[in-house]
């Protein structure tokens, strides 16, 4: 069991504080560095030329995200950016969503398999969340094309005439997103499920509640926190995904990383890239403190049992 | 959504529950069966199926680029693999002697690469490298994996060291062993199950890395993914097929591996 202990007086062998100092320091130079220099160069200006930024504060870069200027110097509107957080987010709610459709049945069964089962049917989830995103993304790069598996069985069974275009579509990417994460949402759901007591569904079943009404008044409020966890562990993921819409979505459904990397591609706007990426950070945090109020204390507790059943 | 009873008295199965699962085991698993079916194909057309054949792994296996990015990949994975663990280790039992605002402050920097997209840590890390004028490559990837591979390498460390009998460390001292020869002759032994499993999945977490090492791969920094992506995004071969499957068959075979440790003797 978790041993819960303040700090108190060293004990002789324990080890001591200053253990963890070498890892805060490289923690602190590569994770929040990195991050405060985006901060920094979302307010400066793009360099003439190559890389990097020019230091000349501005604040040019978030008037970009809503403006755009003409040749002339004439600002107008622009939602082309808002459109893009717009769909970045509705794509990351879809995904959540059908990832929580299909992950509170499998959460459920697995939890009401024997023991000895479990451990292994929690394994079989876990086993694609250990293997390359990029070849899992690829795989339905496969899978969905023109003359793929899916459309060559349609084709062939003569169900349709010509191939139905999935690949390149929003579609696409959101399969690709529902697959990328759907582990996440899995492995919180059965962590709540696997201590919740299904005696007292049974005893509710015995007292004549139907199924229908045994799920959901008794054992999804059990699962609560496990729901809850899974969506904050799918949907921010999602958010930031570069993947899924590079390459199933062909350019046309562009989310906001693909539009950061391009910034530090081809386009060559450092401050605008850093700008988009203290915008996401910004929807993280809220998309954190949203799920922190309707969880209150509890799913904090079940993401953190989550990543620990995962490994 | 009603459901009429009466079918079966247990409430072990929720109807469609159990269908419902295999489709989803189907759906995380098909995906992948593709992937390792066609990098067998003689075809071209990584979809148009034409005969079995093993070219393409030849093809892979023989090419000089690839096996530059695989020489890339594993030392990249391999230095930071030790690094992480490094820092892991003794973060696991600094931890457990830090004052509670520092620990909140230290779990929070673990943490925050995997609550943080990607995207955003792939371009902070580039920007700062580039400030700093440190050159990008697999040097410079591997600073960066060994920032996000922590806390993989925390994780079982973590969950072994809470299992540690207190008493063991009063009974060393007692008899006159000093807190070196305990963390060498105790600590250390006890923690190796979940130091070998937390550095295995370290392991596989810098090796399948495509972003970080994507935005900071530079001239010569090409890892194995990166190299897999160029050719996904320029011609799709099963090539790509039978690359993906030797690093798919790696990636189970070293989780496997690790969950095996992780939970033996526990």
């Amino acid at each position: 069991m978790a041993r819960r202990r303040t700090a108190s007086a060293p004990r002789a062998g324990q080890g001591s504080w200053w253990a963890g100092l070498p890892g805060i320091a490289y923690l602190i130079a590569l994770v929040l560095a990195p991050l405060v220099i985006i901060v920094i160069f979302s307010f400066l200006s793009r360099a003439k030329l190559g890389v990097g930024v020019k230091w000349e504060f501005t604040i040019q870069p978030y008037v970009e995200l809503f403006y755009s200027e003409s040749l002339s110097g004439e600002r107008s509107f622009d939602p082309t950016y808002l459109q893009i957080f717009f769909n970045s987010v509705l794509y990351s709610l879809i995904t959540a969503l059908v990832c929580l459709a299909l992950s509170i049945p499998i959460a459920l069964w697995i939890a009401t398999r024997p023991p000895k089962w479990r451990t292994l049917l929690v394994f079989l989830v876990t086993i694609p969340f250990w293997t390359s995103l990029l070849i899992r993304t690829y795989a339905f790069v496969i899978i969905l094309n023109d003359n793929g598996p899916i459309n060559g069985a349609l084709t062939g069974l003569g169900i349709l005439a010509e191939p139905l275009p999935m690949l390149y579509t929003p579609f696409a990417t959101i399969v690709g997103l529902v697959y990328s994460f759907l582990p996440f949402m899995i492995l919180p759901i059965y962590a709540s499920a696997e201590r919740f007591d299904f005696r007292l569904a049974e005893a509710a079943y015995d007292l004549g509640a139907t199924k229908a009404k045994v799920l959901r008044r008794i054992v999804l409020p059990a699962v609560r926190p496990g729901i809850i966890a899974g969506l904050i562990l799918v949907f921010i993921p999602a958010l930031g995904s570069y993947l899924a819409p590079e390459l199933l979505g062909g350019g046309k459904t562009s989310m906001i990383a693909n539009v950061i990397a391009a910034q530090f591609g081809a386009s060559r706007n450092w401050p605008f890239g850093a700008a988009l990426s203290v915008m996401v950070l910004v929807l993280v945090m809220v998309a954190l403190v949203i799920f922190a109020v309707v969880a209150r204390r509890s799913s904090r507790r079940g993401a953190n049992q989550s990543l620990e059943s995962l490994l | 959504m009603r459901t009429p009873r009466g079918t079966g008295t247990s409430l072990k199965n929720f109807p469609l529950f159990g269908p419902i699962a295999a489709v989803v085991f189907a759906f995380l698993y098909i995906p992948l069966v593709f992937v390792v079916g066609y990098s067998f194909n003689s075809n071209r057309v990584v979809t148009v199926w034409k005969g079995f054949s093993l070219e393409w792994y030849a093809d892979v296996l023989t090419n000089d680029d690839i096996q530059r990015a695989v020489m890339n990949s594993l030392r990249v994975a391999s230095i930071s693999t030790v690094l992480s663990v490094l820092f892991a280790t003794g973060l696991a039992i600094g931890l457990l002697r830090m004052a509670r605002a520092g620990r909140t402050f230290a779990w929070s920097l673990i943490m925050a690469p995997l609550v943080i997209p990607e995207i955003v840590f792939a371009i902070g890390t580039l920007a700062l490298f580039v400030q700093i004028r440190f050159p990008l490559g697999v040097d410079a990837i591997t600073l960066a994996h060994t920032a996000f591979c922590i806390p993989f390498a925390l994780l079982p460390i973590r969950a072994r060291l809470r299992t540690v009998d207190l008493s063991i460390y009063e009974a060393a001292a007692d008899l006159g062993a000093n807190e070196w020869t305990i963390f060498r002759r105790i600590t250390l032994p006890l923690l190796a199950p979940g130091i070998v499993a937390g550095a295995l999945l370290a392991f596989i977490i810098s090796l399948d890395d495509f972003i970080v090492s994507y935005f900071l791969a530079g001239a010569g920094g090409t890892t194995l993914p990166v190299y897999i992506f160029g050719m996904i995004r320029n011609a799709i071969t099963p090539g790509v097929n039978a690359l993906s499957t030797l690093l798919l068959l790696v990636s189970v075979v070293i989780v496997t591996i690790s969950y095996i440790i992780a939970r033996r003797k526990r």
